[in-house]
Protein backbone atom coordinates (compact mmCIF):
# COMPACT_ATOMS: atom_id res chain seq x y z
CA UNK A 1 0.00 0.00 0.00
CA UNK A 2 1.18 3.39 -0.86
CA UNK A 3 2.85 5.70 2.01
CA UNK A 4 0.49 8.80 0.77
CA UNK A 5 -2.66 8.84 -1.14
CA UNK A 6 -3.62 12.11 -2.90
CA UNK A 7 -7.08 13.14 -4.41
CA UNK A 8 -6.78 15.67 -7.57
CA UNK A 9 -10.31 17.17 -8.15
CA UNK A 10 -9.50 18.85 -11.41
CA UNK A 11 -11.99 19.55 -14.61
CA UNK A 12 -9.30 20.31 -16.79
CA UNK A 13 -7.85 17.03 -18.19
CA UNK A 14 -4.27 18.76 -18.71
CA UNK A 15 -4.48 20.64 -15.02
CA UNK A 16 -5.21 17.21 -13.83
CA UNK A 17 -2.35 15.67 -15.97
CA UNK A 18 0.34 18.21 -14.58
CA UNK A 19 -0.70 17.76 -11.66
CA UNK A 20 0.10 13.95 -11.56
CA UNK A 21 3.36 14.87 -12.91
CA UNK A 22 4.74 16.83 -10.57
CA UNK A 23 2.58 14.92 -7.35
CA UNK A 24 4.32 11.52 -9.05
CA UNK A 25 7.96 12.92 -7.97
CA UNK A 26 7.45 12.29 -4.60
CA UNK A 27 8.09 8.68 -3.34
CA UNK A 28 5.54 5.86 -2.43
CA UNK A 29 2.54 7.79 -3.60
CA UNK A 30 -1.06 7.07 -4.81
CA UNK A 31 -2.98 9.83 -6.77
CA UNK A 32 -6.28 9.48 -7.47
CA UNK A 33 -8.23 12.08 -9.93
CA UNK A 34 -11.65 13.30 -9.95
CA UNK A 35 -13.51 15.07 -12.79
CA UNK A 36 -15.92 16.98 -11.08
CA UNK A 37 -16.87 18.45 -7.48
CA UNK A 38 -19.14 15.57 -6.82
CA UNK A 39 -16.91 13.07 -8.13
CA UNK A 40 -14.42 13.93 -5.69
CA UNK A 41 -16.96 14.22 -3.10
CA UNK A 42 -17.77 10.78 -3.51
CA UNK A 43 -14.10 9.66 -3.70
CA UNK A 44 -13.37 11.25 -0.58
CA UNK A 45 -16.05 10.00 1.60
CA UNK A 46 -15.89 6.59 0.54
CA UNK A 47 -11.59 6.22 1.11
CA UNK A 48 -8.63 7.64 3.01
CA UNK A 49 -6.92 10.40 1.62
CA UNK A 50 -3.88 11.98 2.99
CA UNK A 51 -3.64 15.05 1.06
CA UNK A 52 -6.73 16.75 -1.57
CA UNK A 53 -6.04 19.59 -4.24
CA UNK A 54 -9.01 21.16 -5.30
CA UNK A 55 -9.64 23.00 -8.12
CA UNK A 56 -12.25 26.13 -7.37
CA UNK A 57 -14.13 26.38 -10.67
CA UNK A 58 -15.30 22.96 -11.71
CA UNK A 59 -18.98 21.88 -13.39
CA UNK A 60 -21.65 20.48 -11.06
CA UNK A 61 -20.39 21.08 -8.01
CA UNK A 62 -17.52 23.95 -7.48
CA UNK A 63 -14.40 23.97 -5.48
CA UNK A 64 -15.58 26.37 -2.41
CA UNK A 65 -18.74 23.95 -2.19
CA UNK A 66 -16.32 20.80 -2.16
CA UNK A 67 -14.56 22.34 0.86
CA UNK A 68 -17.45 23.05 2.90
CA UNK A 69 -18.83 19.60 2.62
CA UNK A 70 -15.66 18.01 3.48
CA UNK A 71 -14.76 20.27 6.52
CA UNK A 72 -18.30 19.28 7.54
CA UNK A 73 -16.95 15.74 8.22
CA UNK A 74 -15.78 14.97 11.17
CA UNK A 75 -13.28 12.24 9.87
CA UNK A 76 -11.80 14.46 7.15
CA UNK A 77 -11.45 17.85 9.45
CA UNK A 78 -7.93 17.53 9.57
CA UNK A 79 -7.17 16.14 5.80
CA UNK A 80 -4.73 19.09 4.20
CA UNK A 81 -6.34 20.39 1.22
CA UNK A 82 -4.37 22.87 -1.47
CA UNK A 83 -6.60 24.79 -3.28
CA UNK A 84 -6.12 25.47 -7.42
CA UNK A 85 -7.32 28.50 -8.79
CA UNK A 86 -7.14 31.10 -11.31
CA UNK A 87 -8.18 33.67 -9.10
CA UNK A 88 -5.31 35.75 -8.12
CA UNK A 89 -7.54 37.86 -5.59
CA UNK A 90 -6.29 38.53 -1.87
CA UNK A 91 -10.44 38.25 -1.26
CA UNK A 92 -10.95 35.03 -3.16
CA UNK A 93 -7.65 33.38 -1.08
CA UNK A 94 -8.88 34.70 2.15
CA UNK A 95 -12.53 33.17 1.34
CA UNK A 96 -10.76 29.87 0.60
CA UNK A 97 -8.69 29.55 3.58
CA UNK A 98 -11.51 30.52 5.96
CA UNK A 99 -13.71 27.69 4.39
CA UNK A 100 -10.54 25.38 5.45
CA UNK A 101 -7.96 25.25 2.52
CA UNK A 102 -4.80 24.90 4.13
CA UNK A 103 -2.77 26.64 0.89
CA UNK A 104 -3.95 27.96 -2.15
CA UNK A 105 -2.26 28.26 -5.43
CA UNK A 106 -2.83 30.05 -8.92
CA UNK A 107 -2.44 29.47 -12.17
CA UNK A 108 -0.31 28.91 -14.17
CA UNK A 109 0.75 26.63 -11.97
CA UNK A 110 4.48 25.85 -11.35
CA UNK A 111 4.77 22.11 -11.07
CA UNK A 112 7.55 22.09 -8.46
CA UNK A 113 5.49 25.23 -6.31
CA UNK A 114 2.63 22.22 -6.18
CA UNK A 115 5.66 19.66 -5.06
CA UNK A 116 6.80 22.42 -2.47
CA UNK A 117 3.43 22.84 -1.00
CA UNK A 118 2.18 19.36 -0.73
CA UNK A 119 5.84 17.91 0.64
CA UNK A 120 5.21 20.50 3.40
CA UNK A 121 1.56 19.48 4.15
CA UNK A 122 2.67 16.07 3.79
CA UNK A 123 5.78 16.62 6.10
CA UNK A 124 7.90 14.95 3.85
CA UNK A 125 11.37 16.20 3.48
CA UNK B 1 50.99 -11.01 83.75
CA UNK B 2 48.64 -11.94 80.42
CA UNK B 3 47.64 -8.08 80.94
CA UNK B 4 51.05 -6.79 80.65
CA UNK B 5 51.88 -9.52 77.53
CA UNK B 6 48.89 -7.56 75.88
CA UNK B 7 49.55 -4.07 76.56
CA UNK B 8 53.31 -5.31 75.07
CA UNK B 9 51.51 -6.67 71.74
CA UNK B 10 49.76 -3.77 71.40
CA UNK B 11 52.97 -1.35 71.51
CA UNK B 12 54.11 -3.56 69.07
CA UNK B 13 51.65 -3.37 66.57
CA UNK B 14 52.09 0.44 67.32
CA UNK B 15 55.67 0.12 66.52
CA UNK B 16 54.84 -1.57 63.54
CA UNK B 17 52.04 0.26 62.16
CA UNK B 18 54.53 3.31 62.85
CA UNK B 19 57.46 1.85 60.86
CA UNK B 20 54.93 1.04 58.03
CA UNK B 21 53.42 4.66 57.63
CA UNK B 22 57.23 5.67 57.69
CA UNK B 23 58.41 3.09 55.28
CA UNK B 24 55.18 4.63 52.77
CA UNK B 25 56.45 7.77 53.82
CA UNK B 26 59.71 6.89 52.46
CA UNK B 27 58.55 5.22 48.80
CA UNK B 28 56.72 8.35 48.60
CA UNK B 29 59.30 10.56 49.02
CA UNK B 30 61.96 8.58 46.63
CA UNK B 31 59.14 8.71 44.18
CA UNK B 32 59.03 12.05 44.32
CA UNK B 33 62.51 12.69 43.95
CA UNK B 34 62.66 10.45 41.02
CA UNK B 35 60.07 12.96 39.62
CA UNK B 36 61.93 16.28 40.00
CA UNK B 37 64.99 14.13 39.00
CA UNK B 38 63.78 13.54 35.49
CA UNK B 39 62.22 17.18 35.53
CA UNK B 40 65.72 18.41 36.01
CA UNK B 41 67.68 16.61 33.81
CA UNK B 42 64.72 17.72 31.14
CA UNK B 43 65.29 21.56 31.88
CA UNK B 44 68.86 20.73 31.47
CA UNK B 45 68.57 19.51 28.01
CA UNK B 46 66.64 22.07 26.78
CA UNK B 47 68.81 24.74 28.55
CA UNK B 48 71.67 22.71 26.29
CA UNK B 49 69.71 23.17 23.42
CA UNK B 50 69.86 26.99 23.93
CA UNK B 51 72.88 26.80 25.27
CA UNK B 52 75.00 28.75 22.35
CA UNK B 53 73.70 31.57 19.42
CA UNK B 54 74.49 29.06 16.89
CA UNK B 55 72.20 26.38 18.56
CA UNK B 56 69.38 28.84 18.88
CA UNK B 57 69.62 30.39 15.35
CA UNK B 58 69.98 26.69 13.98
CA UNK B 59 66.56 26.27 16.10
CA UNK B 60 65.43 29.54 14.80
CA UNK B 61 65.65 28.59 11.32
CA UNK B 62 64.21 25.50 11.54
CA UNK B 63 60.89 26.83 13.17
CA UNK B 64 60.67 28.67 11.07
CA UNK B 65 60.81 26.46 8.05
CA UNK B 66 58.41 24.32 9.77
CA UNK B 67 56.03 27.72 9.98
CA UNK B 68 56.66 28.21 6.55
CA UNK B 69 55.13 25.08 5.45
CA UNK B 70 52.35 24.98 7.71
CA UNK B 71 51.58 28.31 6.39
CA UNK B 72 51.56 26.79 2.89
CA UNK B 73 49.52 24.01 3.59
CA UNK B 74 46.62 25.91 5.49
CA UNK B 75 46.49 27.83 1.95
CA UNK B 76 46.44 25.13 0.02
CA UNK B 77 43.46 23.68 2.24
CA UNK B 78 41.69 27.13 1.91
CA UNK B 79 42.36 27.16 -2.02
CA UNK B 80 41.12 23.59 -1.71
CA UNK B 81 37.95 24.27 0.85
CA UNK B 82 37.18 27.57 -1.64
CA UNK B 83 37.29 25.84 -5.03
CA UNK B 84 34.79 22.55 -3.69
CA UNK B 85 32.33 25.60 -2.14
CA UNK B 86 32.51 27.22 -5.61
CA UNK B 87 31.91 23.77 -7.03
CA UNK B 88 29.10 23.43 -4.90
CA UNK B 89 27.51 26.80 -5.64
CA UNK B 90 27.89 25.67 -9.34
CA UNK B 91 26.46 22.32 -8.67
CA UNK B 92 23.03 24.18 -6.59
CA UNK B 93 22.51 26.25 -9.16
CA UNK B 94 22.75 23.36 -12.00
CA UNK B 95 20.25 21.87 -10.16
CA UNK B 96 17.93 24.66 -10.01
CA UNK B 97 18.03 24.96 -13.66
CA UNK B 98 17.33 21.62 -14.20
CA UNK B 99 14.52 21.51 -11.93
CA UNK B 100 13.23 24.24 -13.92
CA UNK B 101 14.12 22.33 -17.19
CA UNK B 102 12.23 19.72 -15.90
CA UNK B 103 8.96 21.24 -14.87
CA UNK B 104 9.22 23.65 -18.68
CA UNK B 105 9.36 19.83 -20.47
CA UNK B 106 6.72 18.14 -18.41
CA UNK B 107 4.48 21.14 -19.51
CA UNK B 108 5.20 21.60 -22.73
CA UNK B 109 4.82 17.55 -23.13
CA UNK B 110 1.19 17.48 -21.23
CA UNK B 111 0.77 20.65 -23.88
CA UNK B 112 1.33 18.27 -26.66
CA UNK B 113 -0.28 15.10 -25.76
CA UNK B 114 -3.34 16.57 -25.01
CA UNK B 115 -3.41 18.48 -27.79
CA UNK B 116 -3.20 15.24 -29.91
CA UNK B 117 -5.16 13.41 -27.57
CA UNK B 118 -8.18 13.51 -29.87
CA UNK B 119 -9.50 14.11 -33.51
CA UNK B 120 -12.78 15.92 -32.22
CA UNK B 121 -12.75 19.41 -33.09
CA UNK B 122 -14.43 20.68 -30.30
CA UNK B 123 -12.58 18.76 -27.73
CA UNK B 124 -9.44 19.82 -29.84
CA UNK B 125 -10.26 23.75 -29.22
CA UNK B 126 -11.54 23.33 -25.74
CA UNK B 127 -7.49 21.69 -24.88
CA UNK B 128 -6.34 24.31 -26.96
CA UNK B 129 -8.21 27.20 -24.31
CA UNK B 130 -7.20 25.00 -21.15
CA UNK B 131 -3.73 24.91 -21.99
CA UNK B 132 -3.63 28.68 -22.22
CA UNK B 133 -5.55 29.19 -19.25
CA UNK B 134 -3.82 26.74 -17.25
CA UNK B 135 -0.22 26.98 -18.60
CA UNK B 136 -0.04 30.33 -19.76
CA UNK B 137 -2.02 32.09 -17.67
CA UNK B 138 -4.16 34.15 -20.17
CA UNK B 139 -7.78 35.55 -18.83
CA UNK B 140 -9.06 36.83 -22.20
CA UNK B 141 -8.94 35.44 -25.60
CA UNK B 142 -9.79 33.93 -28.23
CA UNK B 143 -8.87 30.79 -31.14
CA UNK B 144 -9.55 32.21 -34.61
CA UNK B 145 -10.17 30.07 -37.84
CA UNK B 146 -9.53 31.10 -41.18
CA UNK B 147 -11.96 30.97 -44.00
CA UNK B 148 -9.87 29.51 -47.19
CA UNK B 149 -12.91 30.68 -49.27
CA UNK B 150 -13.24 34.33 -48.01
CA UNK B 151 -9.65 34.97 -46.17
CA UNK B 152 -11.01 36.03 -43.16
CA UNK B 153 -10.77 34.67 -39.81
CA UNK B 154 -13.66 34.69 -37.39
CA UNK B 155 -13.37 33.16 -33.89
CA UNK B 156 -14.83 29.98 -32.72
CA UNK B 157 -14.02 29.41 -29.05
CA UNK B 158 -12.89 32.36 -26.72
CA UNK B 159 -12.67 32.85 -22.70
CA UNK B 160 -12.89 35.25 -21.04
CA UNK B 161 -15.70 36.96 -23.04
CA UNK B 162 -18.08 35.81 -25.38
CA UNK B 163 -16.81 34.80 -28.73
CA UNK B 164 -19.36 36.51 -30.55
CA UNK B 165 -17.53 39.67 -29.16
CA UNK B 166 -14.21 39.41 -30.78
CA UNK B 167 -14.27 40.95 -33.97
CA UNK B 168 -13.75 39.55 -37.28
CA UNK B 169 -10.04 40.44 -38.99
CA UNK B 170 -8.91 39.58 -43.01
CA UNK B 171 -5.92 38.20 -43.92
CA UNK B 172 -3.05 41.03 -43.73
CA UNK B 173 -5.05 43.14 -41.85
CA UNK B 174 -4.48 44.51 -38.35
CA UNK B 175 -2.37 42.95 -35.92
CA UNK B 176 -4.12 39.52 -35.86
CA UNK B 177 -4.26 39.49 -40.52
CA UNK B 178 -0.23 40.72 -40.48
CA UNK B 179 0.66 37.52 -38.02
CA UNK B 180 -1.38 35.10 -39.18
CA UNK B 181 0.02 36.10 -42.54
CA UNK B 182 3.38 36.45 -41.98
CA UNK B 183 3.57 33.62 -39.60
CA UNK B 184 5.29 35.44 -37.02
CA UNK B 185 4.36 35.29 -33.49
CA UNK B 186 4.12 38.86 -32.11
CA UNK B 187 4.25 39.95 -28.04
CA UNK B 188 3.62 43.13 -26.75
CA UNK B 189 5.13 45.07 -23.70
CA UNK B 190 2.10 45.52 -22.15
CA UNK B 191 0.04 42.67 -19.64
CA UNK B 192 -3.71 43.53 -20.85
CA UNK B 193 -5.80 45.18 -23.49
CA UNK B 194 -9.63 46.74 -23.57
CA UNK B 195 -9.37 46.83 -27.53
CA UNK B 196 -10.46 43.31 -28.65
CA UNK B 197 -8.95 44.70 -31.75
CA UNK B 198 -5.45 44.96 -29.93
CA UNK B 199 -4.22 41.64 -28.66
CA UNK B 200 -1.12 41.58 -26.63
CA UNK B 201 -0.06 38.75 -27.94
CA UNK B 202 -1.15 36.88 -31.72
CA UNK B 203 0.20 33.24 -32.16
CA UNK B 204 -0.41 32.43 -36.05
CA UNK B 205 -1.26 28.94 -36.47
CA UNK B 206 0.65 27.40 -39.49
CA UNK B 207 0.61 23.73 -40.97
CA UNK B 208 3.38 23.49 -43.35
CA UNK B 209 3.60 26.98 -43.96
CA UNK B 210 -0.33 27.34 -44.79
CA UNK B 211 -1.88 29.70 -42.49
CA UNK B 212 -4.78 28.40 -40.65
CA UNK B 213 -5.77 30.47 -37.70
CA UNK B 214 -4.44 32.46 -34.46
CA UNK B 215 -4.38 33.00 -31.11
CA UNK B 216 -5.30 36.32 -29.83
CA UNK B 217 -4.63 36.80 -26.06
CA UNK B 218 -6.35 40.33 -24.92
CA UNK B 219 -5.68 39.56 -20.89
CA UNK B 220 -3.11 38.01 -18.87
CA UNK B 221 -4.68 36.18 -15.29
CA UNK B 222 -3.81 39.04 -12.29
CA UNK B 223 -1.56 37.10 -10.87
CA UNK B 224 0.33 36.94 -13.94
CA UNK B 225 3.17 39.42 -13.73
CA UNK B 226 5.23 38.81 -17.05
CA UNK B 227 5.89 36.27 -19.92
CA UNK B 228 8.59 33.71 -18.86
CA UNK B 229 10.55 31.49 -20.92
CA UNK B 230 8.34 28.87 -20.54
CA UNK B 231 5.13 31.31 -22.21
CA UNK B 232 7.55 31.89 -25.17
CA UNK B 233 8.39 27.73 -25.87
CA UNK B 234 4.55 26.93 -25.48
CA UNK B 235 3.72 29.83 -27.93
CA UNK B 236 6.09 28.16 -30.43
CA UNK B 237 4.31 24.76 -29.48
CA UNK B 238 0.70 25.77 -30.24
CA UNK B 239 1.74 27.55 -33.05
CA UNK B 240 2.83 24.40 -34.99
CA UNK B 241 1.18 21.54 -32.60
CA UNK B 242 -2.21 23.28 -31.69
CA UNK B 243 -2.65 23.75 -35.63
CA UNK B 244 -1.75 20.21 -36.83
CA UNK B 245 -4.44 18.80 -34.30
CA UNK B 246 -7.01 21.70 -35.46
CA UNK B 247 -6.40 20.43 -39.17
CA UNK B 248 -6.13 16.71 -38.04
CA UNK B 249 -9.45 17.18 -36.50
CA UNK B 250 -11.23 18.94 -39.49
CA UNK B 251 -9.65 16.46 -42.04
CA UNK B 252 -11.27 13.67 -39.71
CA UNK B 253 -14.54 15.34 -39.34
CA UNK B 254 -14.80 16.10 -43.20
CA UNK B 255 -13.76 12.28 -43.86
CA UNK B 256 -15.95 10.93 -41.34
CA UNK B 257 -18.78 13.10 -43.14
CA UNK B 258 -17.92 11.63 -46.61
CA UNK B 259 -17.76 8.08 -45.32
CA UNK B 260 -21.10 7.86 -43.75
CA UNK B 261 -22.41 9.66 -47.00
CA UNK B 262 -20.58 7.12 -49.24
CA UNK B 263 -21.96 4.38 -46.81
CA UNK B 264 -25.64 5.82 -47.01
CA UNK B 265 -25.16 5.32 -51.12
CA UNK B 266 -24.37 1.82 -50.40
CA UNK B 267 -26.98 0.79 -47.73
CA UNK B 268 -29.46 2.30 -50.55
CA UNK B 269 -27.93 0.12 -53.51
CA UNK B 270 -27.82 -2.58 -51.48
CA UNK B 271 -31.41 -2.59 -50.26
Amino acid sequence: MARHRILITEDSPTMRQLLVFALKRLKDVEIVEASDGMDGLRKVTSDHFDLALIDINMPVMDGLKLISLIRGEESLKEMPIIVITTEGAKEDRERALSLGADEYLTKPIQANRVLQVAKSLLKID
Amino acid sequence: MSDKKEGLFARADEVLALFRQGAEFTHELLRENERLRRQVATYEDQQLAASDDRAWEKLRRELLARIQNLEGEKQDVLDRLRAVEAENRHFAERYLEIEEENNNLASLYVASYQLHSTLDLSEVLQIIVEIVINLIGAEVFAIYVLDEKTRGLSAVAAEGRDVAEFPEFELNVGPVGTAVASGETTCAESLGSDDPRQPIVVIPLRVQDRPLGAIAIQKLLQQKESFTALDHELFTLLAGHAATAIFAARLYSQSERKRNTIQGFIDLLTK
